[in-house]
């Protein structure tokens, strides 16, 4: 057991808190809304010029081939030095892994630098009004056309119909990347495939709508006979197998439940800013300073939680149904963290603010990315190999 | 960075853990329950003393295993796992890490050598009793009752910024009775000093033995609640109602589910704080207290969750859960409960 980091990681991390100390902007407001998007894109190609926004991937496709640790150690500098949330993430740290499986490298090449550079603005089109935690009952369909009128002249392509929905930042980005159902007559986990669509195409249509904070977070997106023709800047549209989607599906998932889109240092950094607000607001109330130290504490299991995963990981180990009781963790410790802040600032709490806005979207965690109750129930399925059965 | 045990820190808790399931078995708990003091299950001692088990922190130079917590955190674990009735954190963590550095602390070599002075073989310095091959020790600190004390050859006591060394014939004082009625807990109540050995001095002294015993039961913890939720996982995919196992149950399913986070977490907060120990960093204390609160917390919740998985079944003290619940309850406030852990961790956040 070694829990010290190595001269050049130490090296790494004094470079990144330079970096960052030097150009993290002032309050970038939210990225949530129209004009708070476009301020968060300056500073993600800002970090995208420095070669900060995707660390871990190799520097050909727009990263610096930083470890899975060098990765840790900037994400704890990056959310230490108050830098905002990343309006990239769904892009960089749940399409982009799964881009790395099971892309070809022409679609490795061409979307991933892209994505990097913040050109190409990914979002996540899986839930449907009738398909939230029953993804399989999604009913989004590809119809495959081997010759259409509106298409290229070479005539084939996908025909898309369906409606999706709560797809974040929609409104504002270019991509989606989305689950359909693809061959004729499938049924739940089979028959769909995984689709990189252009929000351009004729025929789709985004539709933004506030979140609980107000913000217009969320979107629909509507697909009415848009057709997708064959010919793809990404040599495909299609990732993975054709109606192999749900197990392309799968590996976001585990990417956006277990390590990649939570990392320890965004709680670490709250969890600093908790105990910073307990020494300004002059609070006294015993129960509450147990309850900070109770969130303090987890935070630090999340941190040392994730040191044992990445070493597991660096060993060739896979996550597996880990990821799940991993993401109930650190978004029940979000709450935890912002509910306590609320107390600390009392009456002040209901202002709008950091704490007010980081609470509400701390309440969006057990909800997204899969909600806590179905987390449970793989939890208790495949970790504890407890016996299936109807919801 | 590498959070990850060695293959011989994991050997060594293999080859506890083997002996252990052979005889630590849940009737053998049982049966300590019971036991007169004087028949106290002294093979299953002697075997572990036989594999090195009390000598894990020892210095190689004297005589010991010169390991350190890293190895001594997974034997611990895997004490708890069978709820070893006996002081072993007592013994293991808390006493045998000092009774290496008694000799230079008496001023002068004493008859035997230092390597006379490793567990076993202190007798002739403690008035010539005569004791068993492996003495148990047992610790009365900062005033709390002894576990197992009254069962103890020797007993670690603190007494005016000094840690001592005496024969439990040298202590008198009263028997308590835990629920866990393996404990046979002992408040020390006067000592004789000129039975007694100082193996330790100054207020440090105290400090860290009570870090080494908050940490060795933090992890005979993590063990207790591991096999707690095990039995449970068990016992509700095999328990029948409504024609379908209980464990089908969403209600019960979630329940277990937040009992196996609990442990999942807990667990390397406490490697954490064995690994500072091991390397004597600053944070060392802060890291144990953490530690200890997180794992006396995963107990309650697990413990909690497995009582009510069981039913009226696991509320009968013919079952065999109750054994592992009282240890729980008892380990999770001994040496400082959750809150008052919390509080250290507070003071070092400086809130």
């Amino acid at each position: 057991m070694d829990l010290t980091w190595s001269e050049s990681e130490e090296a790494f991390r004094t470079e990144a808190r330079a970096w960052l100390e030097e150009n993290v902007p002032e309050d970038l407001g939210s990225g949530d809304t129209r004009e708070g998007f476009a301020r968060h894109l300056e500073w993600e190609r800002l970090l995208f010029r420095a070669g900060w926004s995707a660390v871990s991937w190799p520097p050909e496709l727009g990263g610096r081939g930083a470890s899975l640790w060098e990765w840790l150690i900037f994400e704890e500098e990056y959310y230490r030095s108050g830098a905002p949330q990343r309006v990239t993430q769904n892009g960089i740290f749940l399409l982009a892994p799964t881009v790395f499986q099971f892309g070809t490298l022409a679609q490795q090449t061409s979307i991933l630098p892209r994505m990097a550079a913040a050109e190409d603005l990914w979002c996540q089109g899986w839930s449907e009004p009738g398909a939230g935690s029953d993804l399989a009952a999604l009913t989004s369909r590809a119809e495959r056309v081997e010759v259409h009128s509106a298409g290229s002249a070479s005539g084939g392509g996908w025909l898309l119909n369906g409606h999706k929905t709560w797809t974040t930042r929609g409104a504002f980005c270019t991509h989606l990347f989305g689950v359909f159902r693809s061959e004729a007559g499938s049924e739940r986990h089979s028959g769909l495939t995984y689709l990189l669509v252009p929000l351009s195409l004729p025929g789709v249509t985004v539709r933004g709508f506030g979140r609980l904070d107000g913000d217009e977070g969320f979107s629909e997106v509507f697909f009415d006979d848009a057709f997708l023709p064959d010919e793809s800047p990404f040599g495909s549209w299609v990732l993975g197998d054709r109606g192999d989607g749900w197990s392309v599906a799968m590996a976001t998932t585990g990417s956006e439940r277990g390590l990649t889109l939570r990392s320890p240092g965004r709680f670490m950094a709250t969890a600093t800013r908790l105990v910073e607000a307990w020494r300004r607001s002059g609070c006294a109330d015993p129960a509450l300073r147990d309850r900070i130290v109770r969130a303090v504490s987890r935070a630090e299991a999340y941190r040392l939680f994730t040191l044992q995963s990445v070493t597991a990981i660096a060993d060739g180990a896979a996550v597996g149904a880990e990821s799940s009781i991993n993401k109930i963790w650190w978004s029940e410790l979000d709450v935890e963290l912002h509910a306590c802040a609320l107390d600390v600032l009392g009456p002040e709490a209901e202002l709008e603010g950091p704490w007010s806005k980081g609470w509400q979207f701390s309440l969006a965690g057990p909800i997204y990315a899969g909600t806590n109750e179905i987390q449970r129930d793989i939890a208790a399925e495949r970790l504890l190999h407890l016996p299936r059965s109807r919801r | 960075m590498r959070f990850h045990f060695t293959a011989e820190q994991v050997a060594l808790h293999d080859a506890v853990s083997a002996l252990l399931s052979g005889t630590c078995t849940p009737a053998a708990v049982r049966a300590a329950w019971t036991a007169p003091a004087s028949s106290f299950d002294r093979a299953s001692w002697q075997a572990l003393s036989e594999m090195g088990v009390f000598e894990v922190l020892v210095p190689a130079e004297a005589g010991g295993l010169g390991l350190d917590w890293c190895s001594l955190v997974l034997v611990l674990e895997a004490t708890g796992r069978v709820c070893f009735p006996g002081p072993i954190v007592e013994t293991a963590a808390v006493a045998a890490p000092v009774l290496g550095e008694a000799p230079r602390l008496l001023g002068a070599p004493p008859p035997l050598g230092e390597a006379a002075l490793v567990l076993g073989k202190a007798a002739p310095l403690l008035g010539g009793a005569a004791l068993p091959g492996a003495p148990m020790i047992s610790a009365s600190l900062g005033g709390m009752p002894a576990p197992c004390g009254d069962d103890a050859d020797l007993l670690l006591v603190d007494h005016r910024e000094t840690l001592l060394l005496l024969p439990r014939t040298a202590v008198s004082g009263q028997r308590l009775e835990s629920v866990d009625r393996s404990r046979r807990l002992l408040r020390v109540e006067a000592i004789d000093p000129s039975m007694a050995t100082v193996v330790a001095e100054g207020p440090a002294a105290l400090e860290a033995a009570l870090d080494r015993a908050a940490l060795g039961t933090a992890a005979q913890l993590l063990g207790l609640s591991q096999t707690m939720l095990d039995m449970t996982v068990a016992y509700v995919a095999d328990r029948h109602q409504f024609g379908v196992p209980i464990g089908s149950f969403q209600a019960v399913k979630h329940r277990l589910a937040d009992a196996l986070m609990e442990l999942r977490f807990a667990r390397p907060v406490v490697y954490r704080a064995a690994w500072s120990m091991a390397v004597a960093d600053a944070a060392a204390t802060e890291h144990v207290a953490m530690a200890k609160a997180m794992a006396s917390d995963a107990a309650e919740v697990i413990g909690r969750a497995a009582l009510q998985c069981h039913g009226a079944m696991g509320y009968a003290d013919t079952h065999d859960l109750h054994l592992y619940l009282k240890r729980s309850w008892a380990l999770a406030r001994a040496f400082g409960s959750a809150a008052w852990h919390r509080e250290q961790v507070a003071v070092r956040l400086g809130i």
